[in-house]
């Protein structure tokens, strides 16, 4: 199934890139596609363990199982205001 | 319900907020401004800006979500969130917030949560931009504030 990823500030940085998508099998988790995306931007693998996760514009956990289709972005600690 | 909330990539009017939140049953109205603040660098260098970047979609969402959670605590009657993205030079608002109530303290109260669960949780996302054109992402789980 189809994952379309986002990148944001920081992790678009390290990525070159504010998008992607991934190939990744049925019932995938949030954690296993970060394991792909990492593998593909291995920039981001020095802040991975401080990404949020949101899916379709809203956070989840990393046990999340994701569909084809989704919107899987990839959220650095925030810092608005 | 009468809330306005938006990302805007142009300067914010803080008199336009007051208006969209004034209201003749209202009491108080409480406005909360986020300006970029001058910094020296232990280097030398000055802070001239800040530059923002918001995941839009989902920070309209998430504000919308804070607005109606703080509609059920406290009687608001009006609100504004905007949130500027882009470059906000030292001195300029970066947020505006402004909420109307019956009485004051509620205006207070519902005001600081928003700004605070604003600052928590909403995918925006802000860089330093030095006087030597050198650039670093805030992170604030290295402590730098906001």
């Amino acid at each position: 199934m189809t994952i379309n990823i986002r990148f944001f500030a920081l992790a678009r940085d390290l990525a070159q890139s504010g998008a992607s998508t991934i190939d990744a099998p049925d019932q995938s988790t949030v954690d296993t596609a970060l394991i792909q995306i990492v593998a593909q931007f291995p920039a981001l693998s020095r802040i991975e363990p401080r990404l949020a996760t949101a899916v379709n514009q809203s956070y989840v956990s990393r046990d999340h199982v994701l569909t084809h289709g989704d919107e899987l972005a990839l959220i650095p600690p925030v810092s608005g205001g | 319900m009468s809330d306005w909330i938006e990302i805007l990539d142009t300067p914010l009017n803080a008199a336009d907020c007051i208006s969209r939140a004034s209201d003749v049953t209202a009491g108080g109205i409480d406005v909360f401004l986020g300006t970029t603040r001058a910094e020296k660098h232990p280097d030398g260098r000055e802070l001239v800006a800040l530059d923002y970047e918001a995941y839009d979609e989902m920070a309209i969402k998430q504000l919308h979500d804070l607005a109606r959670q703080s509609r059920e605590r406290w009687p608001i009657i009006k609100l504004v969130i905007v949130h500027r993205k882009g470059r906000v030079d030292v001195g300029h608002a970066s947020v505006i917030i402004a909420v109307s109530c019956p009485h004051r303290v509620e205006s207070f109260e519902a005001c600081r949560y928003l700004i605070d669960q604003l600052k928590a949780v909403v995918p925006i996302w802000k860089k330093e931009v030095w006087s030597d054109e050198s650039t670093s992402w805030v992170e604030p789980s290295i402590g730098t504030q906001g």
